[in-house]
């Protein structure tokens, strides 16, 4: 089994942005250059939220793209990247249809979920939980 | 403060040459944190002696601190300027997302001077400003698809601000807001005509970098001490079960209740118009300002059909709140929530104070009803209680100004009242149209003393509360005494910026640590002096700018309606507002 973050109710959401500043917040830092989770408006706030998160796909197109193998697919789904194989050509970014792969325009690196659930813990209003999820082939 | 905290950052944006630079104020932050602290003494610097609240020379100074993008409920932006409602000290707070763009967009305050010769809106980030023509939005009917079109034609969705006026604020009504994020206003003392007055029609900030902090550990863990604070405690959950409009039954049950221009203190339609029954018919869905989980923002689905073809409906989403309840609903005698909540859109639409613009249609039902006017000068509209479709009518013409009457209207209760008579019932303190609390004589303290003559600056309402629980009566050299602490307290918390919801959480040991962890030791003494220093400079300038203590009227209205603490005595508020003004 492997785990990732899931969207269970996008309706219970409220805006607050608390999971983008826990994402950032991992590495002991305050703001939101390090988030890789975002919550914007549906096209303004009377139509609700949107999550945009790494879902862990089984056949990442973040990695099918990488010309470097920096982005591995990993086991039950997602990617790990090896940020030292990585020459920022941003096809990643395109690739992924959600919008989930975000830039670290500084390091000229991707960001990408590590599946920790560090920010679904700061979800006040169970809109985000961890899951666990079975490996492709079991 | 850190020696990169981008907070020393002061961008000025000069809207007469459109031009902008960022300076260095490091000497300013590290002393007096941000928010009204250093809100107030720029704006001491900036804005001449004798200005008019509508001139080039008036600046527009936003402030945000050093908690902001950091802790939990450090949400709020703190503006400072002329006002052009009171003449005096315009300071207004709104929340949505302001706050920590622009905070990490990379500055701790944004100022703008001068004015455009064509409505213009500006985009700023981390880079600095874009000047963009917004000569096709200017004269706009509806608020919304001004914050539509701006949401849709720039970049930053998530992590920006869009602020932005209405019409009211493009006419210069003196009480008009700035919107941000469609259901947060700097909403008090005409921020909006300021703008206005600058053909600034709206403001886009983006912003997300990163902060660093002295001590990580030390950072994540004052960081979850708060949030827990926030998510569990039972006044937080008040706030975001059913809001402020919670208060409309205790208030009315109270006895406290403003009705009718304060004819009378409790509501017989409260119960239509309370946060129960709101909740129950009309809640559909809450918000958050960025980065606080208490979601205190509450907004109606109204679905309304239209008036002329069958099954055609249109379901609007708007936000309440207990004081544009107590404004619109109480003050109005309306019992009916549709159309409430319908005249609540309208003052949306058109940018208005949703307090102001109640009390000032409230007082002029009442004029009309003792007739010092004629419907000659309504324009034909006959004003009556609950009667919201004439009151839909009449907010838009508070402004487009047709008549005289509404003219002066537009400036606010005390001036038609100055113009027409009915200063006995124009319930305006300090200039500033009343908040929802007809508790007793703390409340009206605090309205008359309060730096920004809001009730949220010393909160009198709660003395009043706890003396009605007590046997002791209230003395006015003590009620002066304890509401002047407050008022200090809350520079504090209007220095970080904290929201003052939150000011339960934010106790003095709280906000030492959490300062502490991002690099600004600051004692309790230290944060005492803050405060104490930064309201007696408010207190400054609206002495520079001709307020006085000793000319506050009183309105007799508040003197003649029992309240829950028994008839209010003039006495007493004058005593009150003396010590007040020796001690500040």
């Amino acid at each position: 089994m492997s785990r990732r973050l899931s969207v269970i109710d996008i309706d219970r959401c409220v805006g607050c942005q608390a999971c983008m500043f826990a994402c950032a917040r991992r590495t002991g830092r305050g703001g939101l250059a390090d988030s890789r989770i975002m919550v914007r408006s549906a096209g303004g706030m009377r139509r609700g939220f949107v999550v945009v998160v790494c879902r862990a796909c089984y056949d990442p197109p973040c990695a099918r793209v990488c010309p470097t193998d920096a982005l591995v697919p990993r086991e039950g789904g997602g990617v790990r990247f090896h940020a030292e194989r990585c020459i920022g050509c941003g096809h990643c970014v395109d690739a992924c249809p959600l919008g989930a792969v975000f830039w670290d325009s500084a390091q000229d690196k991707p960001q990408i979920c590590v599946y920790c659930g560090y920010c679904a813990s700061y979800c006040p209003y169970d809109v985000l939980a961890l899951e666990e999820v079975p490996h492709a082939d079991t | 403060m850190l020696t990169h905290d981008p907070l020393r950052n002061v961008l000025t944006i000069d809207l007469s040459r459109r031009k902008w630079r960022v300076e260095d104020r490091s000497e300013l932050f590290a002393e007096h944190l941000g928010g009204a602290s250093v809100g107030i003494r720029l704006l001491d610097e900036l804005c001449p002696a004798g200005v008019d609240p509508l001139a080039p020379e008036n600046p527009i100074v936003l402030t945000v601190g050093p908690l902001v993008g950091l802790f939990p409920m450090a949400s709020k932006t703190v503006a400072m300027f002329k006002s052009p409602h009171t003449g005096n000290l315009g300071e207004s707070h709104a929340g949505g997302r302001s706050a920590v763009a622009i905070r990490l967009a990379g500055y701790g305050a944004i100022v703008i001077q001068g004015a455009s010769t064509m409505p213009v809106y500006v985009v700023i980030d981390g880079d600095g400003v874009r000047f963009r023509d917004a000569t096709a939005l200017w004269g706009m009917r509806s608020s919304y698809t001004v914050g539509d079109i701006l949401r849709e034609r720039e970049t930053g969705s998530g992590r920006r601000t869009i602020m932005r006026i209405g019409r009211a604020g493009e006419e210069g009504v003196s009480y008009a807001t700035v919107i941000t994020e469609t259901y947060r206003h700097f909403g008090r003392l005409g921020l909006g005509a300021v703008f206005g007055s600058k053909q600034l029609k709206g403001m886009v900030v983006i912003g997300d970098r990163g902060l660093d902090v002295a001590d990580r550990r030390a950072y994540r863990e004052t960081y979850d001490e708060i949030f827990d604070a926030a998510t569990k405690s039972e006044v937080m959950k008040k706030y975001h079960e059913l809001g402020t409009p919670m208060n409309i039954l205790p208030l009315n049950e109270f006895g406290a209740l403003p009705t009718r221009n304060l004819q009378e203190r409790r509501f017989q339609g409260a119960e239509q118009i309370s946060g129960e029954r709101m909740a129950e018919r009309f809640l559909g869905r809450r918000l958050a300002c960025a980065h606080c989980p208490v979601a205190c923002i509450h907004l109606a689905a109204l679905r309304t059909p239209h008036p002329d073809e069958p099954y055609f409906y249109k379901t609007s989403m708007l936000g309440y709140d207990y004081e544009p309840i107590y404004a619109l609903g109480s003050m109005l005698g309306g019992d009916d929530p549709q159309g409430m909540l319908r005249l609540m859109d309208e003052t949306e639409i058109q940018g208005l104070d949703a307090m102001s613009t109640g009390v000032a249609l409230a007082w002029a039902t009442e004029a009309l009803e003792r007739g010092l006017v004629s419907e000659q000068h309504t324009d034909e509209l006959p004003l009556s209680w609950g009667d919201y479709e004439t009151y839909i009518a009449a907010t838009g013409r508070i402004v487009t100004q047709p008549t005289d009457f509404y003219r002066a209207l537009a400036r606010g209760v005390d001036h038609a009242a100055s113009v027409y008579g009915g200063k006995d019932f124009a319930l305006a303190f300090g200039g500033n149209e009343m908040p929802g609390y007809h508790t007793g004589p703390g409340a009206y303290v605090t309205y008359l003393t309060g730096a920004r003559h809001s009730h949220l600056d010393s909160a009198g309402y709660a003395v009043d509360q706890k003396a009605a629980r007590s046997t002791e009566s209230l003395d006015p050299r003590e009620v002066a005494r304890s509401l002047l602490q407050e008022e200090r307290w809350r520079q504090v918390l209007a220095s970080l910026v904290v929201c003052f919801f939150a000011r339960g959480v934010y106790t003095s040991e709280i906000a030492q640590r959490a300062l502490a962890t991002v690099g600004c030791p600051f004692s309790d003494d230290d944060l005492r002096k803050l405060g104490a220093d930064t309201l007696r400079r408010k207190v400054a300038f609206k002495r520079r700018a001709g307020f006085s203590y000793e000319d506050l009227q009183i309105p007799q209205r508040i003197l003649e309606t029992d309240s829950p603490l028994g008839l209010v005595d003039e006495g007493f508020l004058r005593r009150a507002i003396q010590h007040y003004a020796e001690d500040v």
